[in-house]
């Protein structure tokens, strides 16, 4: 039944559950940064490429950004683990949700990197 | 039919029972066949389909033993939800007709009767007996010690050894209705019972269960605990196992003493001698 | 690893379980719930991820995208990520309290009629403050939103 993993599921259930709790604080930061100013202003571009170019904001991102990626994609991988059951099912869905994973932090983190040049 | 040889009293209330009917063997489909039930306010739902093998319809499957919830062999799905025949009585369900389906979870064999292979691999899978390091099977025959447990001690897990394997919290799993790997609440609440008794000793216990397909496929929807008719309530075990595997709970169980006690040859020579 | 044959013989319940959380409870329609908006939210935070990226495109890319979600639909569906995603956190806070064994009781010595212990109003009751918290939460962006 097992099968080779670097992780054990023990340990994988810790990080999601632990990436839960700190998504509550970093997204809670993230809105409560948001609205200090009113909803449209919030939204103006020069105003969010003010924000790119402060650290801290740009550390909050990146953090929700990783923290949510990570609980989200072993969330699906959760689901479809449950749904069917094969080798070549198990082995794709873990590669899928790991590369979209890895994928989804990389093209945000790209977003961020590249308005901070703006 | 046979119907007419019980002397029926017009004010006799009825109940309508219908079955569900298929042959594995016979690739001949399935269907539902209904019956008129006489019924009073004690009989069961077992009582009735017995009713129905007796006067109406005698190849109706059905599989039970000690008609009080004590074997586990009655459980069917009773108006959708999983339950013992004959620890559900017609006077409490409050409708007029009782749908009685096999368990699902459990591949149908015939009409109401499901095989619990699967089920039963996967209690057999969690080692489900005692695992001492230096006793063998040949201390407990030669009986030169026991163990000593307290009330507290076995208060840990007397809950759940009260489970009598009816497979109703298995049917009722929603992670079991779609991952067959998945152990279900039984093994994995039979997974605690023994890892909370003294007197066990294995290392293995957390790791068996610590798998892809294994305790962290439950993700508490409680189904399982309000479906078991002895109160086994297999999500707390499941959750109490969880915790001692993310270190929550610390495992400081105190091995159970051994008690010698004469050998079961010294107290037979004794009482041989005495007579 | 056992691969099962998928035919109606093995009568399993399928997605058809998951998906038809009446009858077992208040527990299984947080199962149900907390799965639902997971999937919901995760769809949402890839989209809002592609969606901010357009800023990378200057102004005009920027703005035009917004236009396209500052619509009617767009502010209810936004109502709805901010009652998932409260609802989702709430009851996972739950959740993880229940799964490291916290507020479920103790085993003991069952007794007809027997009543789950880890079934409680205890733990029970987070399920409703998690649906009420999410209610008054899609109240407070609506009012934002749709500003009254
Ligand atoms: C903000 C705080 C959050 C907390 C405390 C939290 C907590 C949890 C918990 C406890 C579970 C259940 C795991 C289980 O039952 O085994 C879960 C599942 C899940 N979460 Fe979150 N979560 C949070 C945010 C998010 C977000 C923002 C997303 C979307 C990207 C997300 C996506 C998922 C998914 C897809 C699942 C799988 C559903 C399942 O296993 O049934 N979560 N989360
Ligand atoms: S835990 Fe309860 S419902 Fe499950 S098999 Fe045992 S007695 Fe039946
Ligand atoms: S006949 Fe034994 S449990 Fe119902």
């Amino acid at each position: 039944m097992a099968s080779r993993t670097i992780l054990k599921e023990s340990q994988i259930m810790k990080i999601h559950y632990i990436t839960g709790i700190a998504a509550i604080f970093v997204v809670a930061l993230h809105i409560m940064m948001r609205l200090v100013v009113p909803f449209e202003q919030s939204l103006e571009y020069d105003y969010i490429i003010a924000n790119y170019k402060n650290i801290v904001y740009v550390l909050i991102l990146e953090a929700i950004l990783v923290l949510i990626s990570v609980h989200g994609f072993n969330g699906i991988r959760i689901i479809l683990l449950e749904l069917r059951q094969s080798r070549a099912w198990e082995n794709m869905v873990t590669v899928v949700t790991i590369s979209a994973m890895i994928g989804l932090i990389a093209y945000g983190t790209r977003t961020i990197i590249l308005a901070n040049g703006l | 039919m046979i119907m007419s040889n019980t002397a029926e009293n017009k004010n006799e209330k009825k109940i309508r029972l219908k079955v569900y009917r298929e042959n594995r063997g016979q690739d001949s489909g399935s269907h539902y066949d209904t019956f008129e039930v006489p019924y009073k306010k004690w009989t069961t739902v077992l009582d009735a389909l017995l009713y129905v093998k007796s006067y109406m319809d005698p190849s109706v499957a059905i599989r039970y033993s000690c008609r009080m919830a004590s074997c586990g062999s009655c459980g069917m799905k009773i108006n959708g939800i999983p339950k013992l025949a004959c620890y559900t009585k017609i006077s409490e369900l409050e409708t007029s007709t009782i749908e009685c389906e096999p368990l699902p979870n459990f591949p149908i064999i015939r009409d109401l009767v499901t095989d619990f292979s699967r089920f039963f691999d996967h209690h057999k899978s969690m080692h489900p007996y005692i695992e001492a390091k230096e006793s063998s099977v040949d201390d407990t025959r030669k009986g030169t010690f026991s163990f000593y447990q307290s009330p507290e001690d076995v208060d840990k897990y007397l809950q759940f050894s009260y489970c009598i394997k009816c497979g109703l919290c298995y049917s009722a799993c929603p992670t079991v209705g779609t991952d067959v790997n998945f152990p279900g609440p039984q093994a994995l609440a039979q997974q605690y019972r023994y890892f909370a008794d003294t007197r066990d000793e294995s290392a293995k216990r957390l790791d068996i269960v610590d798998d892809r397909h294994g305790i962290w496929r439950c993700h508490f929807a409680g189904s399982c605990s309000k479906v078991c008719p002895k109160g086994v309530d297999p999500a707390l075990g499941i959750q109490l196992l969880k915790s001692y595997m993310l270190g929550i709970s610390k495992n400081d169980k105190v091995p159970a003493k051994k008690i010698e006690v004469e050998s079961i040859d010294n107290r037979y020579n004794s009482s041989a001698k005495t007579e | 690893m056992t691969e099962i044959e998928r035919s109606s013989r093995n009568n399993l319940e399928g997605i058809g379980g998951w998906l038809n959380p009446s009858r077992y409870g208040w527990e299984r329609i947080s199962y149900w719930f907390q799965r639902l908006t997971g999937v919901f939210l995760l769809i949402y935070f890839i989209g809002h991820v592609y969606e901010t990226s357009t800023i990378v495109n200057g102004q005009n890319a920027w703005e035009s995208f917004l236009e396209l979600t500052q619509t009617g639909w767009g502010h209810l569906f936004l109502i709805m990520v901010i009652g998932a995603s409260t609802f989702h956190s709430a009851n996972g806070i739950r959740l993880i309290f229940t799964h490291v064994g916290i507020g479920l009781g103790t085993p003991g010595r069952p007794d007809y009629p027997y009543s789950p212990a880890s079934l409680n109003y205890r733990q029970k009751s987070g399920i409703w403050i998690a649906l009420i918290l999410a209610a008054a939460a899609m109240f407070y962006g609506f009012n934002v939103l749709f500003g009254v």
